[in-house]
């Protein structure tokens, strides 16, 4: 390894906050999750904060429970965690579909859930998801304890409301009620072992015939992953129509703002985003009706 | 600044005591004490060579910091068989022409044995394509792999239900 650091392995969630409590910067300590992405970009970069604490073994933060209408999932949580849960194909539908085709075996299952959000990347795989579900964070510090909406909780390109003595610790979505459906796609050169072109989520709940929650999640087409507000505002509390289908993907293409770079060019991404939006909205109305 | 700590591995079923930098990955770890049969490929966690079991659940070795690892159980592929007494799914890769120039095998094998201790025992080509899909082959084209895969479940199944068949006699 050509970073060079020291490693903190706390045994319990109290040792781990004790441990960072002091921190004043990201680069004085970092969270480790699984390492499947900090590794390669200290590999890459022959840099690292000059200690990492590993939170990945904490037993008290790895698990799935779901109760009083709740999903909740410790930061600790694998992706294979997430592919192996009976019941997640029902509570988290689209969160099923992004585990399932993120990286390979070996990285699902290490990689964990806070990890995947910490990191920051924009093509972070379970973050469309999660935006999607309506999920929130907790963050914990020998401070005290605070939730944030998924979607406040990132503030640009890799950066977030996390202060420096702060945990991510756990993340929740309430169980989709009523008639309800997520789904999630991801475009990528392959199948597998690949990352993300553009990556696309919705949820949509209906009553009586009309849209009664609507939430587009874009991944990989701007800074940090988004909520499509204004696409959704087409939707909401209207009857999906083929008109607004096609209407809500085409704001959601004018409301992100992708980069050329090594995987796909920016023209090519917004074009995919209309698509992509397009046809996960058809896929999770028709499968509502 | 690194610090570095004698640990207590378990490989293949022989404890060793290592001295191990904290910045040092398992793969290094692993061939620095001569297990060279874990490849180091890309270093990335992208193509799967330096895939080893921990408790029974594959990782990329080339990922996870030595430090890390714990009271848990490593395997390499030599922890799984030899050529004196192959592994089924080693049998399988051999009769099936799923090794060619054979670096990719190992990690191909233990994302085998992976899927199987974790994932089905029955697994289906779709299975077996998500399970490998972290192991990259650049010779074979993937089919006498999966053909391979397949076999040596089969096996598996058969040999442990005739020992259960035993077992009722």
């Amino acid at each position: 390894m050509y970073a060079d650091f020291d490693l903190l392995i706390p045994e319990g969630l109290n040792q781990a906050l004790g441990m960072i409590a002091k921190s004043k910067a990201d680069t004085d300590i970092a969270p480790l999750g699984g390492g499947t992405n900090l590794v390669v970009e200290m590999r890459a970069r022959g840099k690292a904060a000059a200690t990492l604490l590993s939170v990945g073994q904490i037993a008290d933060l790895r698990g799935i429970e779901i109760a009083d209408g709740r999903v909740t999932m410790g930061a600790a949580t694998t992706v294979s965690d997430i592919l192996r849960h009976p019941r997640m194909p029902d509570v988290g539908s689209a969160l099923f579909e992004s585990a399932g085709v993120f990286a390979g075996q070996m990285v699902r299952n290490t990689a964990t859930v806070a990890g995947n959000i910490c990191c920051g990347s924009p093509a972070a795989d379970l973050v469309p998801p999660l935006l999607a579900l309506g999920a929130s964070v907790t963050l914990q510090s020998q401070r005290g304890e605070r939730t944030v909406p998924l979607d406040k909780y990132f503030t640009g390109y890799k950066t977030s409301v996390r202060k420096p003595d702060e945990l991510l610790t756990a993340i929740s979505w309430p169980v989709p009620a009523g008639k309800s459906a997520s789904r999630f796609y991801k475009l990528g050169r392959r199948k597998g072992d690949a990352i993300t072109m553009v990556g696309v989520s919705v949820f949509i709940e209906m009553a009586g015939g009309v849209c009664t929650t609507v939430r587009i999640a874009l991944g990989a087409v701007g800074p940090c992953v988004m909520r499509a507000g204004k696409a959704e505002a087409v939707l909401l509390g209207k009857a999906p129509t083929a008109e607004l289908i096609e209407k809500a993907a085409s704001v959601a293409e004018g409301e992100c703002a992708p980069i050329d770079d090594i995987r796909a060019s920016g023209a090519y991404r917004k074009q995919q985003v209309q698509v992509l939006v397009r046809r996960l909205l058809n896929q999770t109305i028709e499968s509502l009706s | 600044m690194a610090n570095r700590k004698m640990l207590t591995l378990a490989v293949n079923d022989t404890v060793r005591n290592v001295d191990v930098a904290t910045n040092e990955t398992l793969l290094e770890t692993l061939r620095r004490v001569g297990a060279v049969e874990v490849k180091c490929g890309c270093e990335k966690g992208d193509c799967g060579a330096c895939a080893v079991l921990l408790d029974g659940m594959a990782v990329d070795s080339c990922l996870t910091l030595t430090h890390t690892v714990g009271a848990r159980a490593i395997t390499t592929i030599k922890g799984l068989g030899n050529a004196e007494a192959p592994h089924p799914i080693q049998t399988a890769f051999a009769e099936r022409g799923a090794a060619q120039c054979g670096y990719c095998t190992p990690g191909m094998i233990i994302a085998t044995q992976s899927m199987l201790n974790n994932d089905t025992d029955t697994p289906d080509e779709a299975d077996i394509r998500q399970a490998l899909s972290g192991n990259l082959c650049r010779c074979t084209g993937y089919t006498k792999i999966y053909d391979a895969v397949l076999e040596s479940a089969k096996v598996m199944r058969d040999t442990a239900a005739a020992g259960e068949m035993e077992s009722v006699k």
